[in-house]
């Protein structure tokens, strides 16, 4: 079942949680709503469980194409997972497994023995058969996060919304319920949508990318896409490290530090002030000057601790910048603090300042 | 972030149904005698009003109930606090049993401890007969109402300052040691500070609860016109000479004493979460 | 919030045996121990041994007489009658403003949260004095209440009027932190998974407030019965008639019949030691309540086991 939302808005007091979302997501996809804390991407997600009503009048959501604007919560047949899980403290993990069935109208209620086997196999599906009998303060974090998991599952929701799934776990427990979460989404192919405010997590699970910030979307993307091809400065800076300097786009070329690039083709026409963007890896680290253009730069710090080294530089012009090499070149170039250097980028990305155009071009 | 605990959650059903049927019962339990009482005192005369406040006997009763009443507060913050130190810092035998102990003026109906407070400082009773002697003489007399509001106060003090003790940060006392600072100094100079909104909390609790007793207090005072007789008596003795603008004037000072203690209370308030009557 | 933070602590100090300097020398902490207990034992603890004392003073059988006397039976009665439409009155409207005023958020909730307070800061006999203006026969609607033959004043209604006035907001206070403190994603999720409100109210909701619930109860309950100031000003005083209990141990007290209003009054201290005894109870359950509510969703579970057990 697909989800789409149509120009949602959302104003809390004189505060604009959301301005004119639009979305959606196709059946069986896992795709995560990224973006800092206050960029309205949990009130979404409550707008599409129907937890939040939008502002009157501003838009549509629709579940398979329908309408379910004017459903009730309980009748939009939606898992949800949130963000502290909401397990009920009083009941056993069993028991909160089983609420959703329990709680349906006669007519519609499995037999006590139909959802015993339900919740027995989900607890089962989920890994958890021996916590059955245990209260939800007795289970450690992620076992608490997979109740909660099996709660939304048990009432056969046609789709999935996940608040900061991971957000309260530890590191280590994080990482191995990621994993298990995408394999559990590949068997079930449920329709899925999560918040999230890390990017890594984001990038590793995700089979599309929501990139939000202060209530608007930023970028809609592979996570492929939003990587590598940013739309935004905003996307740039947020997925990843970047260097960013300042320059000026003439007549098809990008003018910065003592850099002269071609002009991306959509900026072939403008003339203006831009800022290009090189990430880390992009910046080749040279020990001596190869002929080309080159930025001299001084090494401040080297965290040669991981896959790949990073360096912290401050340039000749004063400014601070930062490279990434792998543990190889580290080794053959023999660089130390303080080591001059020359760098060169290998893949800028500009994006022209529109405040600035025509005004100096 | 949003949403999280009472920010608009209009999806949870039952706000205008238990909404309405609060307020309902608000304003006829409620609001509509409040008022009766202010629409009867405000069709009294200006000058009628003040006069009846500012008749000796009416002045010298208001004077006990609050006098008193500040009083018995203060005492019972000095004693409040040593009582809740040495239940928070101190383990011995019986400290829970004391600890329950505290709340008992607080669920005695006030008749009971009236009577019961009466006995045991009449010259005859099991305290009043080692007291008289010495010449101190507590039922029947001004000590004896301020040890009665003393007695209905404490409670509050003691259950405002032990979680606001027990919620000391060691590492303050830790550090005032490592700074040199003695006992002493660390008591003066770092614990009652920090304790000072509990402790203001407790006494204008214990000092609000005192001013309108009423209950505790007819038994012991004696009731003497201009000596042991608190306001709210002569509001009871008005009331039963029909004077009923008399009644309503005194009433409307306690009202509004009662009303500027509880928004103070509410601003100062530190967290405690029983026994707040 | 209150209670849990004080077994939190409890645990604190006992795990860090303290240094020396960080308490009093032992002859300081003993004559302050000592101190307190002395206190303690002549203000509250005295008092009610002399009410039992007092009450049995005669003799077994003088203490049985006296409390089977007509007036006294009746009065007894007339506490058992109030109580029984005050408290779950209380009850109801505790519930009905913890639901608004504690899951949800409106302009004018936090006036609303300070006058509920109100009934409480007020003398009782303002409270009284109150409802006279209103209901007597020369107050708002007495007089026109006694032209179909109702009588408030004076009479068994005005005793229960004013006892619900003073005893309203007992439940609510109780309720509405502890409801607070829940939060309504535990609703949030129940909806969701499809309950309607009243399944949610009544499987998710009243389960994890029931012992903060239990708590408002035994505390209404014990102002209801004792209740004095606001009951003796309308009760008139009708021996038989409109006398509940505290208000039969002051006529009786003030005819000098001691044995006769102790006995009374030992009835009503035996019931403030149940409500004593049951708050000490409830109090470790509604610290167990509020604690797990604070920590819903993160992994700090095993503090809490051990808090709560005490």
């Amino acid at each position: 079942m697909s989800i789409e939302v149509r120009h949602i808005s959302k104003t809390f007091g004189r505060f604009r949680v959301l301005r004119d979302v639009s979305l959606r997501v196709e059946t069986g996809e896992l795709v995560a709503l990224l973006g800092p804390s206050g960029s309205g991407k949990t009130t979404l997600l409550r707008i599409i469980a129907g937890l939040e009503q939008p502002d009157p009048g501003s838009g549509a959501i629709l579940f398979h194409d329908e309408d379910v604007a004017d459903q009730r919560v309980g009748d939009r047949a939606v898992g949800f997972v949130f963000q502290h899980y909401a397990l009920f403290r009083h009941m056993t993990v069993f028991e909160n497994i089983a609420f959703g069935l329990r709680v349906r109208p006669r007519r519609l209620r499995p037999s006590p023995v139909q959802i015993r086997q339900r919740v027995e196999w989900l607890l089962h599906l989920m890994q958890l058969d021996f916590l059955a009998d245990r209260y939800p303060h007795q289970l450690s974090g992620g076992q608490r996060q997979r109740v909660a998991l099996a709660r939304a599952l048990a009432i056969e929701p046609k789709v999935l919304l996940l608040d900061e799934p991971f957000g309260s776990l530890d590191a280590k427990v994080r990482q191995e319920l990621r994993g298990w979460l995408r394999r559990l989404h590949d068997e079930i192919k449920l329709t899925s949508l999560f918040v999230t405010h890390d990017q890594e997590e984001a990038l590793e699970l995700a089979d599309r990318i929501v990139v939000m910030n202060e209530g608007k979307i930023e970028q809609i993307g592979t996570p492929d896409e939003v990587f590598h091809s940013p739309k935004t400065e905003f996307v740039a800076c947020f997925l990843g490290q970047v260097n960013r300097f300042s320059g000026r786009l003439e007549r098809g070329k990008v003018h910065f530090a003592t850099f002269e690039w071609l002009a991306p083709p959509e900026a072939q026409e403008i003339s203006c002030l831009a800022n290009i963007f090189v990430r880390p890896h992009d910046l080749q680290v040279l020990v001596e000057p190869n002929g080309q253009p080159t930025l001299a730069a001084r090494i401040d710090h080297i965290h040669s601790a991981g896959p790949k080294v990073r360096l912290e530089l401050t340039a000749d012009n004063g400014q601070k910048l930062l490279a990434e090499i792998t543990q190889d070149q580290y080794r053959t170039k023999q660089l130390s603090v303080g080591s001059r250097v020359f760098l060169n980028p290998q893949n800028i990305k500009v994006f022209p300042l529109p405040s600035q155009e025509g005004g100096k071009g | 972030m949003f949403g999280w605990p009472r920010v608009s959650p209009r999806v949870l059903p039952g706000f205008g149904l238990t909404l309405g049927l609060t307020l309902l019962y608000w304003s006829l339990m409620v609001f509509l005698p409040v008022i009766a009482l202010l629409m009867r005192a405000a069709g009294i005369a200006w000058d009628q009003l003040l006069q009846t406040i500012t008749e000796p006997r009416v002045l010298a009763a208001l004077g006990l109930s609050f006098g008193g009443a500040a009083l018995a507060a203060a005492l019972d913050t000095v004693f409040g606090f040593m009582v809740a130190w040495v239940l928070v810092r101190y383990r011995f035998p019986g400290r829970r049993l004391l600890d329950a102990l505290i709340d008992l003026p607080f669920a005695m109906p006030t008749a009971v401890s009236g009577i019961a407070l009466t006995s045991l400082y009449a010259p005859s009773g099991w305290i009043g007969q080692w007291l008289v002697p010495l010449g101190i003489e507590v039922a029947y007399t001004r000590l004896g109402v301020v040890i009665a509001l003393m007695f209905i106060g404490l409670p509050f003090v003691v259950r405002t300052l032990q979680p606001a003790l027990e919620q000391l940060d060691p590492e303050l006392e830790e550090a005032a040691v490592c700074l040199g600072a003695g006992r002493w100094a660390t008591l003066w100079r770092v614990i009652l500070p920090t304790l000072r909104p509990a402790l203001l909390t407790g006494f204008s609790l214990a000092f609000s609860r005192a001013v309108g007793e009423y209950g505790t207090i007819v038994f012991i005072s004696g009731n003497l016109p201009m000596k042991t007789e608190i306001a709210p008596l002569l509001i009871v003795v008005k009331l039963e000479q029909y004077d009923y603008a008399g009644a309503a004037a005194i009433a409307v000072v306690m009202l509004v004493a009662a009303l500027l203690l509880l928004t103070l209370i509410h601003r100062w308030q530190t967290g405690y979460s029983f026994l707040r009557a | 919030m209150a209670a849990s933070l004080r077994s939190n602590s409890r645990h604190h100090i006992r795990g860090h045996a303290p240094a020396s300097d960080l308490t009093e020398p032992w002859p300081i902490r003993l004559a302050l121990i000592l101190g307190t207990i002395l206190f303690l034992g002549l203000f509250l603890v005295l008092p009610l041994v002399a009410v039992f004392a007092q009450a049995l003073a005669k003799g077994w059988e003088a203490y049985q007489s006296a409390l089977c006397q007509p007036d006294t039976v009746s009065s007894i009665w007339l506490t058992l009658l109030t109580t029984a439409i005050c408290v779950p009155i209380g009850t109801l409207f505790g519930l009905a403003a913890a639901w608004c005023l504690g899951k949800f958020d409106f302009p004018g909730r936090k006036l609303l949260l300070a006058l509920l307070d109100l009934p409480l800061s007020v003398s009782p006999v303002v409270v009284g004095l109150m409802f006279v203006l209103v209901f007597g026969r020369h107050g708002w609607l007495g007089y026109w209440l006694e032209s179909y033959g109702i009588k408030i004043i004076f009479a068994v209604p005005g005793v229960v009027l004013v006892t619900l006035f003073v005893t309203g907001p007992y439940v609510a206070r109780e309720l509405i932190p502890l409801m607070e403190a829940q939060g309504t994603e535990a609703e949030e999720a129940a909806l969701v998974l499809g309950a309607n409100g009243w399944q949610t109210f009544w499987r998710v909701t009243l389960p994890q407030v029931k012992w903060g619930l239990l708590y408002g109860i035994i505390l209404c309950n014990a102002r209801a019965m004792g209740e004095f100031g606001a009951v003796s000003v309308v009760s008139g005083h009708i021996r038989g008639k409109t006398n509940t209990m505290p208000l039969q141990v002051e006529i009786l007290y003030n005819e000098y019949d001691f044995v006769g209003a102790f006995a009374v009054a030992s009835l009503l201290a035996g019931l403030a030691l149940i409500t004593l005894v049951l708050k000490t109870i409830l109090e470790s359950k509604t610290a167990h309540q509020m604690a797990l509510a604070q920590v819903s969703g993160p992994e700090t579970t095993v503090a809490i086991n051990s808090n709560g057990a005490t």
